[in-house]
C-alpha cells in the first residue's frame, strides 16, 4: 500500500489490478475506440488540410470585381417599355468602380487579412514565329503573394517583378520557346504592348493554367489592356475561411460590387469538406458512446460481483461518498488507461498509412499531422466520459444497504 | 456496573408495514450492554436475532422504538453521521469473514483506519501489526487474504473489528462456519481480548457450549426477548 495516495485510489487501483483480465479487455476496447477517434481526427484534418491547400493557396478566399453591364429598357415618358426585346449586352472589361475606397475600406475590417487589387484581361504573347493567347494578370507582387503562393509554383528564375517583367507558366514558355531570361512581346486588343523579360516560370500543377498564365506588374497590365488607374477585381483572404461567404454578402451589400466567396464559387469542394466534417462527429460520437456503454457495463458487472465487499467497507465506516468516487475513479482511470493506449495505436496506424497511400503521383495522400493538441484533448474526452459512464454504477454501489449487500 | 454503552428502548422492526405482507420482526425490544459484557445472543433461525444485530450496528433502523450509544440517541442521526458513529464504536464480524479479496491481511486490516482517515500511514501500519500479532498471525500479514484458512480469515477480520478501538463488537455467528478446533481458538480469542481491552462483545450464535461461556445469553424468539432467560446480571 503505497503512502500518500488516498483511501479511494488505493481501493479503485486494486479493484481493477485484482480483475486485471476484465480491466485489460476494458482497457483494449477503449484503446480500439480511441485509437480509431485519433487515426480519423487525423487523418481527416490531414486530408481537409491539403485540400484546403490546394483549393486556397491558388485563389482568394473572395474575390470582388465590378457588377454586370445590364441593357436599360427604353422608356417613353409615361414609363411605358417601346423595345420589347431586351438583349444582354456583351460584357466589357471594365474597372470597380471606386476601388481606391473599397480596398481601403476592405482593409480596415478586422475580419480581412489581405485585400490584393488586380487587373485581368487577354493578351498575346508573341516571340518570334510564335504567338499564344495568354490571360495576362497584374498584381501588386506583396499582396498577391499573401494570397496566391507564387513562390510556391516557381520552376526557374525568381518569384519577383518589376515594369518591364512577366512571370509566366513553364508549359506557356516551351510553345514560345523562351527561358528565363529571354524577351516576349505582349500585346492586348485594346492597342497595348510592350516587351516583357521573362523573370520566372511557374507550374500549377494545371496543364491549362501553366499554358495561358502570364503575370505582370500592375500598372504595366493597367496600360496594355487601357485601363490606366483601373482594376478588375480586388483579392480578398479572410481570417475565418468558413465565414468567407458571409462577409462576402456583406462586402457585396455595402458596395456595388459583386462578390464570390471560395465557398460560393468551389460548393461541391465545400459541400464535400462539410460532409467530411460531420462523418467525423458521428464517427466520433458513436465510437464514444460505445467506449462508454462498455466501461458502465463493466463497472456494472463490478458493483454486482463486489456487493458484499461494498457492504463490508459499509459497515466498516466507508461513507457513500467514498465508494461512490472508488467506482468513479475505477472509470475514470479505465477511459485515460485507454486513451493512453489508444493514442499509440492511433498514431502507429497512422504512420503505417501514411506510408501505404499515396497518391496517383507518388506523392502522400494527406500531411501526417500529429497534434499534442489532438492526444490532450482525447485524453481529456476518454477519462470525462470514463467518469460520466461510471456514475450510474458507483451511485448504485453508494446506494447499496449494507444489510443486504453482506447477506447477499 | 455504571452507565450502559448501548441501550435499547422499545425496539420494534416491521417490514412492509402497512401492505397484506406486514411482518413484525422485533417487537417491544429493551436491552442494555455495558462495558466489557460478553453477551450471546440465541434463538431459533427467524427469530431477530441477525436483524437485533444490525439494528444495534447501526447498519439498520428500526420502524419505532430508540436506540442510545453512548447516551446519545441515534434516531436523528442522517445516513452521512450514523455511517461515522458506526466507523468509530461498533466493531464487525460476520460469519463468511468477507475480507476484501484484492488486500492482504495487514491491509484488510488497515482498512477502517485509512477509510477514516484517507490516507496511510506509518501508525496505521503499526496498529494492523500489533492487532494481527494480537490475533497470531503476524507471519501472515501479506497473505492475500484469500488465500488463507477459513479460520485464519476470521481471525483477521476480527483484527479488522478492532482497528478502530470499537467499545462494541458484533459477531453475526463468527465461528458457524468453522471447524470444532477454529471456532473455539477464534472463541477464546475473542474472550481473551474482551478481558484485555474491556471491549462489549455481542454475539449472535446457536452454539449453545459457546453460549454457555457468556456473561450472559439472551434468547430471541419470535422477535421477543424470552421472559423467563437471564436477559441481565443486574
Amino acid at each position: 500500500m503505497k503512502y500518500g495516495l488516498p483511501f479511494e485510489w488505493i481501493v479503485a487501483v486494486r479493484f481493477l489490478y485484482e480483475g486485471r483480465l476484465q480491466t485489460l479487455f476494458i482497457i483494449g476496447g477503449i484503446a480500439i475506440g480511441v485509437g480509431v477517434i485519433v487515426f480519423m481526427s487525423a487523418m481527416l484534418a490531414g486530408l481537409e488540410a491539403n485540400f484546403l491547400k490546394r483549393v486556397l493557396t491558388t485563389q482568394p478566399h473572395i474575390q470582388v470585381v465590378a457588377m454586370d453591364q445590364v441593357a436599360r429598357p427604353l422608356r417613353d415618358p409615361r414609363q411605358q417599355t417601346e423595345d420589347a426585346i431586351i438583349q444582354k449586352p456583351t460584357q466589357r472589361v471594365v474597372s470597380i468602380d471606386q476601388w481606391q475606397s473599397i480596398l481601403q475600406q476592405l482593409r480596415a475590417q478586422p475580419d480581412i487579412v489581405t485585400v490584393s487589387p488586380t487587373v485581368a484581361g487577354s493578351a498575346f504573347a508573341i516571340r518570334g514565329e510564335a504567338s499564344r493567347s495568354v490571360t495576362l494578370t497584374g498584381i501588386e507582387p506583396q499582396t498577391y503573394f499573401q494570397i496566391v503562393k507564387i513562390p510556391d509554383y516557381l520552376v526557374a528564375g525568381e518569384a519577383r517583378l518589376a515594369s518591364d517583367m512577366v512571370m509566366i507558366g513553364f508549359e506557356l514558355a516551351n510553345d514560345l520557346g523562351a527561358k528565363v531570361g529571354d524577351k516576349i512581346n505582349v500585346s492586348s486588343a485594346s492597342g497595348g504592348r510592350q516587351v516583357l523579360t521573362v523573370s520566372a516560370l511557374l507550374d500549377f500543377g494545371n496543364k491549362g493554367a501553366n499554358q495561358r498564365s502570364a503575370f505582370v506588374t500592375l500598372r504595366s497590365a493597367q496600360s496594355l489592356l487601357g485601363m490606366i488607374g483601373g482594376v478588375t477585381t480586388l483579392d480578398v483572404t479572410v481570417q475565418d475561411i468558413y465565414a468567407a461567404e458571409i462577409i462576402a454578402q456583406h462586402i457585396a451589400s455595402a458596395n456595388q460590387v459583386v462578390a464570390d466567396s471560395w465557398i460560393k464559387t468551389n460548393a461541391q469542394f465545400f459541400t464535400a469538406v462539410q460532409a467530411q466534417k460531420s462523418t467525423n462527429t458521428l464517427i466520433r460520437l458513436f465510437v464514444g458512446l460505445s467506449v462508454a456503454f462498455g466501461i458502465a457495463a463493466v463497472l456494472v458487472v463490478s458493483v454486482i460481483q463486489r456487493s458484499k465487499e461494498v457492504g463490508i467497507l459499509r459497515a466498516m465506516g466507508t461513507t457513500r461518498g467514498q465508494i461512490m468516487r472508488v467506482f468513479l475513479l475505477q472509470g475514470g482511470l479505465l477511459g485515460f488507461a485507454g486513451s493512453v493506449g489508444g493514442a499509440l495505436l492511433g498514431a502507429i496506424a497512422l504512420y503505417y498509412w501514411h506510408a501505404l497511400a499515396r497518391q496517383a503521383d507518388g506523392s502522400e495522400l494527406f500531411p501526417l499531422i500529429l497534434e499534442q493538441q489532438l492526444f490532450v484533448y482525447t485524453a481529456v474526452l476518454a477519462t470525462l466520459t470514463g467518469l460520466l459512464a461510471a456514475t450510474a454504477p458507483a451511485v448504485r454501489a453508494a446506494k447499496l444497504d449494507p444489510v443486504v449487500a453482506i447477506r447477499g | 456496573m455504571g452507565e450502559p454503552i448501548l441501550q435499547l428502548e422499545n425496539i420494534c422492526k416491521i417490514y412492509n408495514q402497512g401492505e397484506p405482507s406486514e411482518v413484525a420482526v422485533l417487537r417491544e425490544i429493551n436491552l442494555s450492554f455495558y462495558k466489557g459484557e460478553f453477551v450471546a445472543i440465541m434463538g431459533p433461525s427467524g427469530s431477530g436475532k441477525s436483524t437485533l444485530l444490525n439494528i444495534i450496528g447501526l447498519l439498520d433502523r428500526p420502524t419505532t422504538g430508540r436506540l442510545f450509544i453512548h447516551g446519545q440517541d441515534t434516531q436523528s442521526l442522517d445516513d452521512h453521521a450514523l455511517t461515522q458513529l458506526r466507523g468509530h464504536s461498533i466493531g464487525f464480524v460476520f460469519q463468511y469473514h468477507y475480507l476484501i479479496s484484492a488486500f492482504t491481511a495487514l491491509e484488510n486490516v488497515m482498512m477502517p483506519l485509512l477509510a477514516d482517515q484517507g490516507f496511510p500511514d506509518a501508525a496505521m501500519k503499526a496498529r494492523a501489526r500489533f492487532l494481527l500479532a494480537q490475533v497470531g498471525l503476524e507471519k501472515w500479514m501479506d497473505q492475500l487474504a484469500t488465500k488463507m484458512s477459513g479460520g485464519q480469515q476470521q481471525r483477521v477480520s476480527l483484527a479488522r473489528a478492532l482497528a478502530m478501538n470499537p467499545d462494541i463488537l458484533l459477531a453475526d455467528e463468527p465461528t458457524g462456519n468453522l471447524d470444532t478446533q477454529s471456532a473455539d481458538a477464534v472463541f477464546a480469542l475473542m474472550r481473551r481480548i474482551n478481558q484485555q481491552n474491556g471491549t462489549c462483545f455481542i454475539i449472535v450464535t446457536h452454539n449453545h457450549d459457546l453460549a454457555a461461556l457468556c456473561d450472559r445469553i439472551i434468547t430471541v424468539v419470535d422477535g421477543q426477548i424470552q421472559t423467563g432467560a437471564p436477559v441481565s446480571r443486574t
